[in-house]
């Protein structure tokens, strides 16, 4: 077992709890370990975009230092916004002189000095560059076979460019890590398009527009479902379909599984019975399709 | 003047002073955000690809150029900067390399920190149910200075 020192964020531990028990099912089973961090605090979800304000980088800061106090090097996220905070936050730290010194300061009373040395590990790039996706594929062998899923990488994965995961206008990780899973990638237009993000807040109507347009595309384009890294797109993406039936009556519900979900399912995991209720659009169909193919 | 429900509107007719011109608004966004708004040369790139585009009153390429011009009013008075999402698409579309979505939350900080903006999430109890942390955090710290 390796083991990965691991930073939930806040939604893992409320809304989005199957994503993490999920991945920690697929990733025991692929030989990794979960450790969460000792002590975390919130990353702060966006990446502070005002340059004469640092104050908002010391919260992801200090994460990556609580690592460091751990000993490791590496911090594994499963959130794409912790994901994009941490990392954004350490080039910050690393790149520009002046604001390193002013967040060090800000950081005297720590233990020790923070050394800008931890990366930031996503599921997908833990999936594509440490198992391999060929070894993937061996593993899970005929898996989600005659299952289409829609690929959402959503906004915090590929951009800005150069920190996201993957190229940030032509991705392909998702869907090669879909077909290492026996399925069928959809060529999804909307795949990284952003789904509104925290405007779900105060604008849910203007949500659910964008809701219906990617749910839309990805029926357009023969899902059975959407899959997704990120608790607020699946937010967004999934209970936002309330309010996009309540104002399309054409709108028909589609099923938003996080990625994590269809790799137990792959994996020939049991995909649990509380992990149901924290969807909006009925998700028994297409399990039962993909359980019958794994 | 440029206030229609859609965004899109061509009376683009308005009258400008020179003082508003020599205005350090932009200036002002450049300092907070590190965008570079008089390198836009009205492409519109940014507002082809931006996802909220459709519920804003102004376009993102019209926000710059207003800035350009010094047209703080207009901006303020605009809903564009609270119905960006910062997806950047904008940020890392833009042939001139400016940083849109940076000088949009400069916009939103300056109209916070002048306190000429009253900004609250009013979410109901039944909201706050509802809602996932992530968006209830995103969605307060887009509010605060």
């Amino acid at each position: 077992m390796t083991k990965l020192l691991y930073y939930p964020g806040c939604t893992l531990k409320a809304d989005a709890q199957h994503f993490e028990e999920s991945a920690m099912c697929a990733l025991k089973e692929l030989g990794f370990e979960l450790q969460e961090l000792e002590r975390w605090n919130c990353c702060g979800t966006v990446f502070s975009l005002a340059t004469d304000n640092t104050m908002f980088h010391l919260a992801p800061l200090r994460n990556l230092l609580r690592t460091r106090e751990e000993g490791g090097d590496k911090l594994f996220t499963l959130c794409s916004m912790c994901y994009n905070t941490l990392k954004r936050a350490n080039k910050l730290f690393n790149e520009d002189p002046e604001k390193n010194d002013k967040v060090r300061k800000a950081m005297y009373e720590e233990a020790i000095a923070y050394d800008g040395k931890t990366q930031t590990l996503h599921l997908l790039s833990l999936l594509r560059d440490e198992v391999g996706f060929d070894t993937l594929k061996n593993k899970i062998g005929k898996g989600l076979n005659g299952i289409k899923l829609a690929p959402y990488y959503g906004c915090m994965l590929l951009r800005p460019d150069g920190l996201g995961v993957d190229n940030m206008e032509h991705p392909r990780v998702f869907e090669d890590l879909i077909r290492a899973m026996g399925a069928e990638a959809a060529d999804f237009p909307f795949r990284a398009e952003c789904c509104g993000s925290y405007q779900t807040a105060q604008q849910p109507e203007i949500v659910a527009e964008r809701t219906r347009l990617i749910i839309g595309s990805a029926r357009k384009c023969g899902a059975d479902a959407v899959a997704v890294s990120c608790p607020l797109c699946a937010f967004n993406l999934d209970q936002r379909q309330a309010i996009a039936a309540r104002l399309h009556s054409d709108f028909e519900l589609m099923p938003v599984l996080y990625i994590t979900e269809c790799l137990c399912l792959a994996l020939g995991i049991e995909f649990k019975e509380p992990w149901k209720a924290f969807h909006y659009a009925p998700v028994d169909a297409v399990i039962r399709k993909m359980e019958k193919k794994a | 003047m440029l206030k229609e429900k859609g965004g899109l509107s061509y009376n683009t007719k308005m009258e400008i002073e020179t003082m508003d011109i020599k205005s350090e608004f932009a200036e002002r966004i450049s300092e907070i955000s590190g965008a570079n708004l008089f390198k836009c040369y009205q492409c519109g790139k940014c507002s082809a690809g931006c996802p909220m585009a459709e519920s804003m009153d102004i376009l993102p390429n019209q926000i710059v150029r207003l800035a350009q011009l010094g047209q703080w009013d207009e901006i303020q008075n605009s809903n564009t900067p609270w119905i960006c999402a910062a997806c950047l698409a904008c940020s890392v579309r833009c042939p001139r390399g400016i940083q849109i979505a940076e000088a949009i939350e400069a916009v939103r900080q300056i109209c916070l920190r002048n306190r000429n903006s009253e900004r609250r999430l009013g979410l109901s109890d039944e909201q706050i149910k509802e809602l996932p942390p992530i968006a209830i955090i995103s969605a307060y710290r887009k509010i605060a200075e």
